[in-house]
């Protein structure tokens, strides 16, 4: 008998390979947002399933096509998790199906967050994570790496912007973190008769967040163009160097392994060379209108 | 109009079985029919919706509301002009069908001429006539969901349309131009091998491009293709292929009144020597 | 005769003659050894790539004019086979097909069934021998292969093509007024030194052919045909008519530090006179024999039940090509055109490590307007830029050579 193909080769050979899973866990985030945990219909490719913070997979479903989603986390029964903004087909598809879906997936593609450079510094570094609305999901795991080892950093800071206090995502859960040593603040655009936070722009945290040292801080962002433009001009005014500063980009991803062409940005394929980048990497083509 | 504009309502497939209505504007029935043309398919679409108002198949009506409006024809007359109010009151979803409800049809000729004088020469008491000087595309008089081109359309791009709605997801109904379909099909471009002038770079894909299969050039009858450049192809073709005799009415065709098509083939008609096209 | 091995034990590099009507037994040999022979034949005034059976359906005696927007087949004095160069075909039809179906799901129950093992497996399925392949075709093939089969992720309908793919390469004897192939170090011969990867090459003389070895495969299919040494005279003739390619060639890209000047001048004037020309029908990228954008989408039957996800060609001059929720990235024909010519000449050495244009003039000829990408890069070099204009980085020079060029 042959011996059994690695997922990893086996999806390296055939990039089309679509794994099936089944939706076994549902939470509610905002009113278009939701959190999904798919469960590997095959046990061992659950278990070889592996993947890296600010990894994406292609989501699919049959007869709307694929959407890459972010992945969010791992949960322990080797489910992965997905943090979704109900918007478009497959989306709306997966919304309507709900607990029980039974759907493909393609995965895990692209550049993840540089945690390994990160955690094996001589000095130890603070960390700023700046996320905008539903940007935080695929900062999330990142995070929770980050807290797992937390005694690798000087500080872990999460700086969180969202539309109104209902848009603001992980609300269970962000106590959590925060127990474990993540220093969280958050703002909304819009606040409501019950917010006592702040109010206004997520780069006015930055500007009060009190850093010692920029030369060792590393700002990790993800959220709208916008958001990311300003908060990596705050982040390098406090004098935080822009090879210091990471960021996850949006195109419209089709294959997911950069041969398909739609996801360019200037000489980036957003779905290898990205999705996170360093921001040297990508900051002149953000300046480009229309690229 | 197009797939990328339509509402939240698109997603959200009524849960019972959905109630399609088809109604008939200021057209040749042309576009119905290729509903019923479906066959096969037809029979299992009426699995899946309840038609409560078709006159081309049946002159049982029911009353609205409905789930689907397909509204084929243009709007011509007084009369057209309340009765599209009603249709759109009574619709959830309203696809305007063909190029007559998309962009005037062919009958949007009139808009050049003088409606008092066709009428007057047509009729012999022209004052018995109710009718509006232009035929005009149903978006101009309410709001339209998803706008299906052709003339005729094509009975898959029509299914496909329903199918997204009963689905849920965006119709694939590309605004490419014909000269996709051509050359996936790899077929021979008759504009640069033959120097026919073809309307294909600025004409809207869903007809598969049956005319250039058979060596001729697309006469855009699926209207003009999304940012179509009409004024680019029309100044290379009359400098190498055409003139303004040509190129006019070509432009002044099922489609005549779409805005892209309307505003060159005018420009092109003032540059021509006569002012007039022949 | 039969062929005698060079003492290395290799056959490649060897140069032979035939008779032309031994191209007949070629194409006999390569269809009785299962290859599907694709290559040049007239359709509809036209040289198209088609099955070909034998060698009466080769287009003997025709040659072709070529402008921006024109293309003129005619007949020629004489009765060669090859003396055109290129229609609207590239063999990027054969591997990487305009519509393929890459993976299906069916429905059973509650549950997906997925299968990605769609394409024919069989022993002569999708086996091509492609006769006639011109030296910027070699390059443009060795483009695709970097995109599909060099990545970490391999196409597998690529690949399978690709592996099973004979090729006999053609040397222009003549060169279309559209040709830049000299600019972009691509043709317009084959040569083992450009690492061009073929298996036979033919240069068409007016008695014959010279035939030369470029693989083991191909030494082992020549060595079925009656061959002889060519004598010194053909040899002669067959430079002279190579020579005679080059000189015919006017078109020139001027390809120095052409990466930084394109990255320099994303703002440029240009840019607008051009979109306003373009008519951004796809019609150059769908010719283009390196272009490789595609989408995938759903094929359903009625039912919902048994669905193919299907990839085509796609075009990045596509207005809903780079469509996200919120809208679409290039909206207008200026940051389309721009993406076009800008990956093709620039970003592809980013990605690639080589130009993404070989030269071929494809673009030029099809595009119903005629924009000519050798005049918009000449106007973007020699007019400064109006607006602002973007730094970026300087790059390291070496990178930037033309496709075919050995890379240290």
């Amino acid at each position: 008998m042959r011996p059994r193909e690695s997922l990893r080769n086996r999806q390296v050979n055939d990039p089309w390979h679509i794994l099936p899973v089944q939706i076994v866990r549902t939470i509610a985030e905002t009113t278009d947002v939701v959190t999904f945990e798919f469960a590997f219909d095959d046990p061992t490719v659950a278990q070889e399933y592996h993947f890296s913070p600010g990894q994406f997979n292609m989501l699919y479903v049959p007869g709307y096509g694929e959407a890459a989603i972010s992945i969010a986390g791992k949960t322990p029964r080797n489910g992965v998790l997905h943090t979704i903004r109900i918007v478009g087909d497959v989306t709306h598809a997966i919304a309507r199906g709900g607990l029980g879906m039974h759907l493909g997936l393609r995965g895990p593609f692209g550049n993840p967050w540089p945690v390994e450079s990160l955690c094996s510094r001589v000095k130890k570094p603070s960390i700023v994570v700046i996320a905008g609305g539903v940007g935080l999901a695929p900062l999330r795991d990142l995070i929770l790496t980050l807290i797992d080892r937390r005694k690798d950093f000087a500080s872990i800071h999460l700086l969180l912007g969202a539309r109104t206090p209902s848009d603001i995502l992980y609300r269970y859960e962000i106590d959590d973190w925060e127990l474990a040593g993540l220093d969280v603040h958050t703002t909304v655009d819009r606040s409501n008769s019950r917010w006592r936070g702040n109010v206004g722009v997520v780069t006015l945290l930055l500007e009060r967040l009190s850093l010692p040292e920029c030369e060792s801080t590393f700002v990790l962002t993800c959220g709208p163009e916008v958001m990311m433009r300003y908060a990596t001009k705050t982040s390098m005014e406090r004098g935080i160097p822009d090879s210091n500063i990471w960021l996850a980009l949006e195109r419209n991803m089709n294959c997911g392994i950069g041969i398909c062409g739609h996801c360019q940005l200037g000489p980036q394929f957003l779905c290898k060379d990205g999705p996170v980048f360093p921001f040297a990497n990508v900051r002149d083509w953000l300046r480009v209108q229309d690229l | 109009m197009n797939a990328y504009s339509v509402k939240k309502d698109w997603f959200e497939p009524p849960r019972y079985k959905p109630r399609l209505a088809v109604f008939k504007f200021a057209s040749c029935d042309g576009c119905q029919l290729q509903l019923l043309s479906c066959e096969d398919e037809l029979l299992e679409l009426a699995d899946k919706v309840e038609v409560v108002h078709f006159l081309e198949a049946t002159s049982h009506i029911e009353p609205g509301p409905y789930d689907i409006a397909l509204v084929e024809g243009s709007i011509t007359t007084h009369h057209d002009q309340h009765r599209i109010y009603e249709v759109r009151a009574q619709s959830k979803v309203l696809i305007a069908i063909g190029a007559c409800a998309t962009a005037g049809g062919i009958q949007a000729l009139r808009n050049w001429g003088d409606h008092t004088e066709f009428l007057r020469a047509v009729y012999a008491k022209p004052d018995v006539i109710d009718s509006l000087s232009t035929s005009t595309a149903i978006a101009d008089h309410v709001d339209v969901d998803f706008e299906l081109r052709g003339c005729p359309i094509n009975r898959y791009q029509l299914l496909e349309v329903v199918i997204s709605f009963l689905a849920g997801r965006r119709p694939r109904i590309p605004q490419h131009s014909v000269c996709m379909e051509c050359k996936r099909q790899l077929m021979v471009c008759t504009a640069v091998a033959h120097g026919t002038p073809c309307l294909g770079p600025i004409t809207h894909a869903g007809c598969g491009a049956i005319c250039p299969r058979f060596g001729r050039g697309c006469y855009g009858c699926f209207g003009p293709a999304g940012q179509a450049n009409c004024d680019s192809l029309a100044d290379n073709y009359l400098a190498t292929r055409s003139n303004t005799q040509t190129l006019v009415p070509l432009l002044r065709n099922f489609n005549a009144a779409a805005d892209e098509f309307r505003e060159t083939g005018d420009r092109v008609d003032e540059q021509s020597d006569s002012g007039v096209a022949k | 005769m039969t062929l005698k091995k060079v003492t290395d034990g290799t056959h490649c590099g060897k140069t032979f003659f035939i008779d032309k009507l031994e191209l007949e037994h070629l194409i006999a040999h390569l269809t009785s050894s299962g290859y599907t022979v694709v290559g040049p034949k007239v359709e509809d005034n036209v040289i198209v790539y088609a099955e070909i059976n034998n060698l009466a359906d080769l287009p003997q005696g025709y040659r072709e004019e070529q402008s921006g927007g024109q293309y003129r087949l005619s007949k020629s004095p004489n009765s060669n086979y090859f003396e055109f160069n290129l229609g609207p075909h590239s063999w990027k039809q054969y591997l990487f097909p305009p519509e393929a179906v890459l993976a299906s799901a069916k429905r059973s129950g509650n549950r997906w069934e997925f299968d990605s093992s769609t394409e024919e497996n069989g022993e002569f399925a999708n086996k091509f021998a492609f006769l006639g392949v011109r030296a910027c075709e070699l390059a443009a093939i060795g483009v695709q292969d970097r995109v599909f089969a060099q990545g970490t992720y391999v196409d597998p309908i690529y690949c399978n093509r690709r592996s099973n793919s004979f090729l006999i390469a053609v040397n222009c004897t003549t060169a279309a007024a559209t040709c830049f192939c000299t600019s972009m170090g691509t043709g317009p011969s084959c040569s083992r030194e450009r690492e061009n990867e073929f298996d036979l090459a033919l240069t068409e003389l007016d008695t014959g052919f010279l035939i030369e070895i470029g693989s083991e495969k191909g030494a082992a299919v020549a060595e079925l045909l009656n061959s002889r040494e060519p004598n010194e005279i053909e040899l002669q003739a067959g430079k002279s008519l190579l020579a005679r390619a080059v000189s015919q060639i006017s078109k020139q890209l001027n390809t120095t530090n052409l990466r930084d000047i394109l990255f320099n001048n994303l703002e440029h004037q240009r840019w607008d006179e051009v979109a306003s020309r373009c008519l951004a029908c796809t019609n150059c990228t769908q010719v283009c024999p390196t272009c490789f954008c595609s989408t995938v989408t759903d094929v359903t039957d009625l039912t919902g039940e048994q669905i193919e996800r299907t990839r085509h060609w796609d075009s990045c001059f596509n207005l809903d090509f780079a469509y996200m929720v919120g809208g679409t990235v290039r909206n207008d024909r200026r940051s389309r055109f721009r993406q076009w010519l800008v990956h093709k000449l620039a970003s592809w050495h980013d990605q690639f490590d080589m130009s993404g244009c070989v030269g071929c003039g494809r673009c030029i000829t099809w595009c119903p307007v005629g924009i000519d990408l050798t005049e918009e890069v000449y106007a973007i070099r020699n007019t400064p830029p109006s607006k602002r204009s973007l730094p970026v980085q300087s790059s390291d020079q070496s990178k930037v050579c033309a496709v075919g060029k050995v890379r240290s």
